[in-house]
């Protein structure tokens, strides 16, 4: 049994905007139906704005889900801000997923940004062309995982949004991998890609955009986090890749300070600058 | 809010029978001897023992009752059995088993394969029958052992156990053969003799004794080195201290199972096919996935198209009935059921197959709730799928 939260359970229970748009301003679709899973989405724009969204979805509980909440997401807002929509955004608005489903997001994802992708601002939207292409043996982008048709593309965002590290979670995001697994070694390859270029682009930094990168990591992720529980973290110094900082307010006195430290802040610095960056408390 | 409980999945386990329950207590409390030990206090365990298992060699027909091995579940009586005659016969590196297996005899030969074992599966067709010329053709002088499964789990379909034993002494006498009949035991007559087989395992749970009990069936002239190495017990081909309490529910449930067997092909079958034709009369966008192949009385799977499975299951689940699903969604492993796609089934009806597996406790009240509710379900789950067109097509095409 998944351990679904309330609000998946009230979306598969109780799905909003279900249908379909005859006269749709943009129409995307994602999955297939020997993949498992498919979504359809049909928005109404009009001077910029969602004026209307409907889905179909075949799948199981999280991806009706996904998909309902979307269409509440998107509902009233500019294309612009709806451009800006990821998975993971999908999924915190539904009070996260399992792992294994997270892929369901990226199902929502990948509908809406095949539904702005066809979407032209006074165009004529023809369902049976953006089937054609969608199922169409000649895509031109690269298929990376034959087995569910997953492209480059849709695992490089899958990474890139999700922080992804391992082929096991690019496979509960997409789906790539999960059958034959011949392909894991190329998703193994582009991580390896993905983290080596985000390297040599830090190690390409002036000392003062590192200085600036680091602090913005420090102001933005970890201490909004410990100001929560009435605490806070500065930035003291910076020695290439050694970070110095004091912990204020309730975490300075706080025994499991030094834990904070290790298992909250500095894998935060990890993630976003590379696994060489280590964190130094200045009593 | 108390909500009542219709359980159609019995093939997954089943409900403990009180009388089986009353059996074992004893041996939970006062009866705690061990049934190896010298004195009198330990007799009444280890007679225990003895009642167990002759119960047991009367339920699968065996010879003699010191041809039954107990073992902890259905997984271990297959694992001591295939690695138990390949073990002792090293020299034999080929053996054959099905496409359809249980995961405990599946994933163990494909680690066997790994091992350096040479290794065929067999196929079945579209209505889940297993193809016996390819088995036959597949059979040498080299192949050590066969597995196959007296019924399938998820689709009920029973392979001709005694034909298969004949096709195999015919092409290799020596070659072993070993029947996983955890899906049939309590559901059909189940007889080691008559059907020639070797080796044959089954699973307490499955027919209403508590998880953690099963029991093997060797034969005489069966050789086995045993899985677990330790003291004499079990005549020395599984070692541990006996389970009494738990052996004692296995010897009573395999004699109300044998007692119930009846029932179980006409009044429990009655109730099956109640379902399945209701099914399949009020939901147009419904199938049989196994056609006319012959089942088992308690199973049914039904593949409903262009829904998935899961979201059915947890709409089932809000009104209490429990069933299973082949879908990928429901397991976490995003390819749906090695069985269904070894027989075929259509991409429009492979996501959206459901088990439905009843017991000698199932109700006709029970069957009637789920003849009521699963219409609306299914429809409230159809009306969602983007494949409106190719439902309307299916609708006017069953209609006619």
């Amino acid at each position: 049994m998944w351990d679904y939260s309330e609000k998946v359970m009230d979306h598969y229970r109780n799905p909003r905007n279900v249908g379909s748009i005859d006269d749709a301003d943009a129409i995307g679709v994602a999955g297939s139906l020997t993949c498992g899973d498919q979504l359809k989405i049909y928005l109404k724009i009009k001077d910029n704005i969602v004026t209307d969204a409907k889905f179909q979805t075949f799948g199981c509980g999280s991806a009706v889900a996904s998909s309902s909440i979307l269409t509440e997401m998107i509902i009233g807002k500019s294309v612009d801000e709806v451009r800006k929509i990821t998975n993971k955004d999908i999924a915190d608005e539904l009070g996260g997923l399992p792992p294994e489903k997270m892929h369901c997001s990226v199902m929502g994802y990948e509908a809406l940004e095949d539904a702005l992708k066809n979407y032209k601002a006074d165009g004529y939207v023809d369902l049976d062309e953006i089937l054609d292409e969608h199922y169409g043996t000649n895509k031109k982008e690269k298929i990376i995982c034959t087995c569910f048709q997953i492209t480059e593309n849709i695992i490089w965002d899958a990474i890139k949004q999700n922080g992804l590290k391992t082929v096991e979670e690019v496979t509960n995001y997409t789906k790539a991998g999960g059958a034959c697994g011949k392909c894991k070694a190329v998703i193994q390859d582009m991580i390896d890609t993905y983290y080596q270029k985000q390297k040599n682009e830090i190690d390409k930094l002036t000392p003062t955009q590192w200085i600036l990168k680091v602090n913005n990591v420090i102001e933005t992720q970890i201490s909004p986090e410990l100001q929560k529980d009435g605490g806070d973290i500065e930035l003291v110094d910076i020695k290439n890749k050694s970070i110095y900082v004091k912990l204020k307010g309730r975490c300075s006195g706080c025994k499991n300070s030094t834990m904070t430290l290790k298992n909250f802040a500095e894998k935060i610095l990890q993630d976003s600058l590379g696994t060489d960056v280590t964190l130094i408390e200045v009593k | 809010m108390d909500k009542k409980i219709v359980y159609l999945d019995n093939n997954a386990t089943t409900k403990v029978d009180e009388k089986v329950l009353e059996a074992m207590l004893p041996y939970l409390k006062e009866e705690y001897a061990n049934p190896s030990s010298m004195y009198d206090f330990a007799k009444k365990s280890s007679n225990a023992i003895k009642e167990a298992r002759v119960k047991i060699r009367d339920f699968v027909n065996a010879k003699d009752e010191k041809e039954i091995i107990f073992t902890s579940c259905g997984s271990e009586s297959a694992n001591t059995a295939i690695r138990g005659v390949l073990n002792y016969n090293k020299n034999k590196k080929h053996i054959i088993t099905t496409k359809v297996e249980h995961p405990c005899v599946l994933n163990l030969y494909q680690a066997l394969e790994k091992q350096g074992y040479q290794v065929d599966y067999i196929g079945v067709n579209s209505n889940g029958e297993l193809n016996l010329e390819e088995l036959e053709a597949a059979i040498d002088e080299n192949t050590a052992l066969v597995s196959v499964m007296w019924a399938n789990n998820e689709t009920g379909v029973i392979n001709p156990i005694g034909k298969i034993s004949e096709i195999i002494k015919s092409k290799n006498k020596d070659t072993k053969f070993f029947v996983d009949a955890v899906q049939v035991a309590g559901k059909i007559p189940i007889d080691v003799q008559e059907n020639g087989i070797d080796l044959l395992g089954i699973s307490g749970h499955k027919f209403h004794a508590p998880k953690g009990v099963g029991a093997l069936y060797v034969n005489s002239k069966t050789m086995i080195t045993p899985l677990i190495i330790g003291g004499h017990q079990e005549k020395g081909k599984r070692a541990g201290t006996e389970n009494t309490p738990y052996i004692v529910a296995i010897g009573k449930a395999a004699e109300l199972a044998q007692e119930g067997l009846q029932y179980e092909m006409t009044e429990v079958k009655r109730l099956r096919d109640k379902l399945e034709t209701n099914i399949l009369k009020k939901i147009y966008n419904a199938r049989i996935n196994t056609g006319i192949a012959n089942r088992v009385p308690n199973t049914t799977n039904i593949g409903f198209e262009y829904i998935e499975g899961e979201l059915i299951l947890l709409h089932l689940s809000d009104l209490g009935i429990c069933a299973s699903s082949g879908s990928a969604c429901t397991s976490g492993s995003l390819e749906p059921s090695h069985v269904l796609r070894a027989m075929n089934v259509p991409f429009t009806a492979i996501h959206g197959s459901i088990r439905w597996s009843l017991s000698r406790f199932t109700t006709e009240e029970e069957i009637d709730y789920v003849i009521d509710k699963l219409p609306g379900i299914i429809e409230k789950v159809t009306s969602i799928s983007p494949y409106q067109k190719e439902l309307q097509a299916l609708k006017a095409l069953r209609n006619n």
